[in-house]
């Protein structure tokens, strides 16, 4: 019953801050004086890529807790955080140029946070084609939670480089963010609901892709004992 | 470990094939690569370090690759477990092993490199080898541990550049900007950020690696 209530919680509440994001998005929040309408694609873009950087970091901790303890619990956590980051990392990589575009008139720009987030998306999908060509379970496991801290351990190292790489823009998205954009404190609350929705939308899918992964591995266990069963020897 | 290292560099004594081949991919990309910039342009220096690391990484997959699949035939690799050696041992001697022969086909391909692309004979060109061997090393180190795994999946050959390019991005960045520096006659000193990147990457992924690499091999 908790399962159940679970998924439905979750889901309820994702449903139900979505619709109140959208909504302040496109009905409540003032548009931006000097960005115009294509503002309002930053209160999906950054709660998006703060998410992304969430699920990736419950990656590496879930890939640390596996190669630890050694349960499938960790590893399943592993496996759902990297598809859901996936999915977020990708809609940061889609909203970001849309804004760009009228904004700095190119879609876009060797920047040191985009060129980063490009670089995290490669690495996870790698992370997810590597589960998906190793041998068996077990193996799939290991080799992807040492991608996982190997991939964690060099996003810091990855950022730097690019950061001294090209250092033009941050500056632009630090004042967009700091001064000229969300003085307004109706921008301030459509963001926090965003926000919130995002975390919601975050929790409701790596709990109904962890419970999939979980009843794909009881699956494979009855399947296994069926088959010791019914062949004998 | 030297035991360990001894008899990969033996190996390749006797066969000369890691050599011969990381040799030859790393003439061929300077070729291709110089096709594709006009001889006559001006863009011709500037584009010289891409293409040294363009090199430097395609043939550095290709050698790493090769490590662990002379490792699979008649199943070495399982021999090599059963030693008594600490697993981090193996990792060790097999980057060390890498980086050996990496370095060796460098000191070829890189003469010739300076010569197709007319680098002046001075010590800006001597100024590249601290900054090849770094970066050489960190991709070694990377390397070495995801080609333990990729040559155990399907689709062996592709997984390794898929895993260890985007891995390795800083390992590039600095070594194709510290070049690019150096060539254009600057002293090392004024590279140092860049020398630190790439000396802190060596350093912390030969650690992780060591640390994590029973867990790659295990079966």
């Amino acid at each position: 019953m908790t399962r159940r209530f679970g998924d439905w919680a979750l889901g309820a509440l994702t449903g139900i801050t979505m619709l109140a994001a959208i909504a302040m998005v496109f009905l409540y929040v003032p548009t931006d004086k000097a960005q115009g309408i294509v503002q309002r694609i930053f209160y999906f873009h950054v709660p998006a890529a703060i998410m992304t950087f969430v699920a990736f970091g419950l990656v590496a901790l879930a890939s640390a807790m596996f190669l630890w303890r050694g349960t499938r619990f960790w590893d399943r956590l592993a496996h759902s955080a990297a598809e859901v980051g996936m999915l977020f990392c990708t809609l940061v990589l889609v909203t970001g140029p849309i804004w760009a575009r009228p904004i700095w008139g190119t879609w876009w720009t060797w920047d040191a946070r985009l060129t980063t987030t490009l670089i995290l998306w490669l690495i996870y999908a790698a992370y997810l084609m590597l589960r998906e060509f190793a041998g068996n379970v077990d193996q799939a496991a290991r080799y992807a939670a040492v991608l996982g801290i190997v991939g964690s351990v060099d996003i810091p190292i990855i950022n730097r480089a690019v950061y001294w790489w090209r250092t033009i823009h941050p500056a632009v998205l630090i004042t967009r963010e700091g001064g000229s954009g969300l003085g307004d404190p109706r921008m301030q609350a459509t963001l926090l609901v965003s926000f919130v929705a995002f975390a919601a939308l975050l929790g409701w899918l790596l709990w109904v892709r962890n419970e999939t992964a979980r009843l794909q591995d009881e699956v494979e266990r009855l399947h296994q004992q069926l088959i010791a069963e019914h062949i004998p020897g | 470990m030297l035991a360990l290292l001894w008899k990969d560099l033996q190996i390749e004594f006797r066969t000369k094939e890691t050599l011969a081949s990381l040799l030859m991919l790393g003439l061929l990309t300077l070729l291709i690569l110089s096709f594709a910039f006009d001889p006559m342009s001006e863009l011709r220096a500037e584009a010289a370090p891409a293409v040294l690391w363009v090199a430097v990484i395609f043939a550095g997959v290709l050698g790493i690759n090769r490590s662990f699949l002379t490792e699979r035939e008649n199943e070495c690799l399982q021999g090599l477990l059963l030693c008594p050696v600490d697993r981090g041992s193996i990792y060790l001697a097999k980057v060390a092993g890498n980086v050996i022969f990496m370095v060796a086909a460098q000191a070829i391909v890189g003469p010739i490199f300076v010569f197709f692309f007319n680098l002046p004979l001075t010590w800006a060109v001597a100024r590249l080898v601290p900054i090849v061997l770094l970066g050489l090393i960190g991709f070694a180190a990377v390397g070495t541990l995801f080609a333990a795994i990729s040559v155990r999946t399907r689709a062996r050959e592709i997984m390794l550049p898929l895993l260890l390019l985007p891995l390795v991005v800083p390992v590039l960045i600095g070594g194709v900007k510290a070049s690019a520096r150096v060539l254009a006659g600057k002293p090392l000193s004024d590279v140092d950020q860049w020398l630190n990147l790439l000396l802190g990457f060596d350093a912390l992924f030969l650690v992780v690696g060591w640390l994590v690499f029973e867990y790659a091999v295990e079966e």
